[in-house]
């Protein structure tokens, strides 16, 4: 196998170098143009990427998180993105209003009526999550397969009661006006929305403070002990299962918070679930299960290749962008099975 | 022979029988709708349960393997008329191409998911899956959103329509042909190393087995049964889109194989008709109307949860308690409890 992973490390260097050769000189025909003649789109796909990076991570962090001191496999994680996001849809619509056909615009909202949706649609989702660790998970520790058939089960009746209760119309949540605006970045020209800033700000805000909340805190030294050595953990007295507890509920709550991002980034519809856990799902398995700074790299990996293969392949083939998150976790999976941060359990 | 193994005998003997004879018994519709049905997600259930009891894989890519041949014969058949390349071929040869293009791309997705077992496989399978509904759903090439139509089954099995009988008895034919393969396989010297590295690949490793090539051998060798399910599918539905391999399906497929028992291949077709019934007839009730996929994971749920072995392990357990019990039929270890560290040799 050494081989082969000496080869997969040599084939990857020569290929992020073709397409790094590829975007700054020679692509042509796509819908920008080679990097060294339009540098203002190049730089405006690249926030596009970071940007994105910003919301798989605030949703990947909390998978990560939940796998790396259960071992369980949220399949309900998707799910509860988009619960997340209906509840904070709901939330504003109830205190502003239905608004027109389309829904809300920004100018109606204050962030008051963005904010507080938001928060809660996240606080119900770690406690909808809670719930289900409680009820269904926490009798079931230590058999992962049955626990990760257990959550699909969740997932399923989740996403059925999600379309019935609110519609297969994809809609969206409204930002407030006070974000939604264009901010002028003073290099080569690009005017750039304040909500993917935004975005990427709330990004780094949640990767800090659970960095600070795991290196710094108590209950955050008990999760990384946990995730070495559980039993050891049990046996010196410390209450693991209350740990499990707050950890389920706070990998939970990033769902549904970048959820309720999510839904007022995009939109929200059946099958948006699926989407968002097939984002957490490459992210964690290319950044490698249970590491934070995993989640990170893998979460701008992710956010970088989608954007730039959307918009530096040939204009016909555009469509093909897809193929580039499947060669990216080929090429992960060839030179590191366990992700570039993972270790053996 | 045990009194066990008689009854086991006796029972599938009679189901066989009963299957030979169904369109003398039962109407057009049950046939031709409900069992055929059966039949083909029998057969794709059984490839997902050859893989979990066999290898320990529990693969979620199996629907999208029977989705590529379907979309690959669709593409090749079809004249005119419709999205995809409608290249006219002869039925049969694009059987063939159908199946040679599925085992291919099996292979590549082996070799890059089996160096990991357990919830790592299942979660590096799923997203296999995702990317294949997703690419089939952008490239308009050779599919789109909308799917391919008018695919006919050739002359002497279809119009479709008009022989639904004549479908049927092929299902039936290459089920038992499936299911005898299989049986055969996992006795032979390939089958038995494929037991060993389930249960111990770091000792099969060192006692000079490729543990990777033989799942990715597995792996491909279940893609043909997976395939020819998908060759079915398509001859009887006569179109085919990115939705018939979508999540939902996914998890359909992963259903009907843990309803039937994850480590029993006859549970397979049990599964499948228990699905399908259920499917069928759970539209007409009051309560559960349009919300199938509720009930669905309602059963599901409690499967996993009172029973992980499915219905299989229920009627086991059911012969133990009647006194039937002798030696126990080969089990391999139940897939709830298969190891799921990486096995990174």
């Amino acid at each position: 196998m050494r081989g082969l992973r000496h080869g997969g490390l040599g084939l990857t260097l020569v290929l992020v170098l073709l397409m790094v050769v590829w975007v700054l000189f020679l692509a042509r025909g796509t819908t920008f143009g080679p990097a060294v003649d339009n540098p203002k789109d190049f730089l405006i796909t690249t926030l596009n990427g970071v940007t994105a990076a910003g919301l798989y991570f605030v949703v990947a962090s909390g998978f990560t998180l939940i796998f790396g001191l259960m071992r369980v496999v949220n399949m309900a994680h998707g799910a509860f993105f988009l619960l997340g996001g209906y509840i904070a849809l709901k939330l504003q619509r109830h205190w502003v209003g239905e608004g027109a056909v389309f829904g809300l615009t920004s100018d109606q909202v204050n962030l008051r009526n963005w904010v507080l949706p938001t928060l809660i649609g996240a606080l119900l989702v770690g406690a909808v999550g809670l719930g289900m660790q409680q009820a269904f998970l926490r009798w079931n520790q230590g058999q992962e397969l049955r626990q990760a058939l257990i959550t699909i089960a969740i997932a399923i009746i989740l996403a059925d009661q999600m379309l019935a209760h609110f519609g297969g119309v994809a809609q969206d949540i409204a930002w407030p006006g006070t974000l939604d605006r264009f901010v002028d970045l003073r290099v080569a020209g690009v005017q750039y929305t304040t909500t993917r800033l935004f975005i990427l700000g709330l990004a780094i805000a949640v990767g800090l403070a659970l960095w600070l909340w795991l290196k710094k805190t108590r209950t955050g030294m008990v999760i990384r002990a946990g995730v070495d050595d559980r039993q050891m953990v049990s046996a010196l007295g410390i209450n693991i299962q209350l740990t499990f507890a707050i950890a389920f509920f706070v990998g939970s709550a990033l769902a549904g918070l970048g959820g309720a991002v999510g839904g007022s980034f995009a939109s929200l519809a059946p099958g948006v679930d699926s989407n968002w856990l097939l984002n957490s799902l490459v992210v964690v398995i290319i950044g490698g299960m249970g590491s934070l700074g995993g989640a990170a790299v893998g979460s701008l990996l992710l956010g970088l290749t989608t954007n730039f293969a959307a918009a530096y392949l040939p204009s016909d083939y555009t469509y093909y962008s897809i193929i580039f998150t499947f060669i990216l976790l080929a090429i992960v999976l060839s030179v590191r099975p366990l992700g570039l941060f993972g270790k053996p359990a | 022979m045990t009194t066990r193994s008689v009854v086991d005998r006796a029972i599938g003997g009679g189901a066989l029988a009963l299957a030979a004879l169904a369109p003398l018994i039962f109407s057009d519709y049950w046939v031709g709708a409900l069992l055929t049905q059966t039949l083909f997600l029998g057969i794709v259930a059984s490839s997902l349960i050859f893989l979990s009891a066999y290898g320990g894989m529990v693969s979620l890519a199996q629907v999208a393997l029977y989705g590529i041949a379907g979309f690959v014969l669709g593409n090749v058949v079809t004249n005119g008329n419709t999205k995809g390349l409608n290249l006219g071929w002869n039925p049969w040869l694009a059987v063939v191409l159908a199946i040679a293009v599925t085992v291919l791309v099996a292979v590549l997705f082996g070799l890059l998911a089996s160096r990991s077992v357990g919830i790592y496989f299942l979660m590096i399978t799923l997203t296999f899956g995702v990317i294949a509904n997703l690419f089939f759903g952008q490239v308009t090439t050779f599919s789109g959103f909308g799917g391919i139509s008018g695919i006919p089954a050739p002359h002497p099995i279809g119009p479709v329509d008009e022989h639904p009988n004549r479908l049927y008895y092929v299902a039936l034919v290459v089920s038992v042909l499936v299911y005898a393969l299989l049986r055969y396989v996992v006795r032979t010297p390939f089958g038995l190393t494929l037991q060993g590295v389930r249960d111990d690949p770091v000792r099969m490793a060192s006692l000079g087995y490729n543990v990777v090539l033989h799942r990715t051998l597995a792996f491909a060798f279940a893609a043909v049964v997976a395939a020819l399910a998908g060759v079915l599918f398509v001859w009887w539905n006569g179109h085919i889109d990115p939705a018939s391999i979508d999540l939902s399906a996914m998890i359909d497929v992963l259903v009907i194989a843990v309803i039937g028992g994850l480590y029993r291949l006859e549970g397979a077709w049990l599964g499948a008709f228990v699905f399908v019934m259920l499917n069928n007839y759970s539209r007409q009730i009051d309560f559960v109307g349009p919300r199938f996929h509720t009930l669905i994971g309602l059963v599901f749920l409690a499967i996993v949860l009172v029973s992980p072995a499915g219905l299989a392990g229920i009627w086991e357990r059911a012969q133990g308690a009647l006194g039937l019990g002798g030696g126990a039929a080969p089990q391999p270890a139940t897939a709830a409890e298969a190891p799921t560290r990486d096995a990174d040799v």
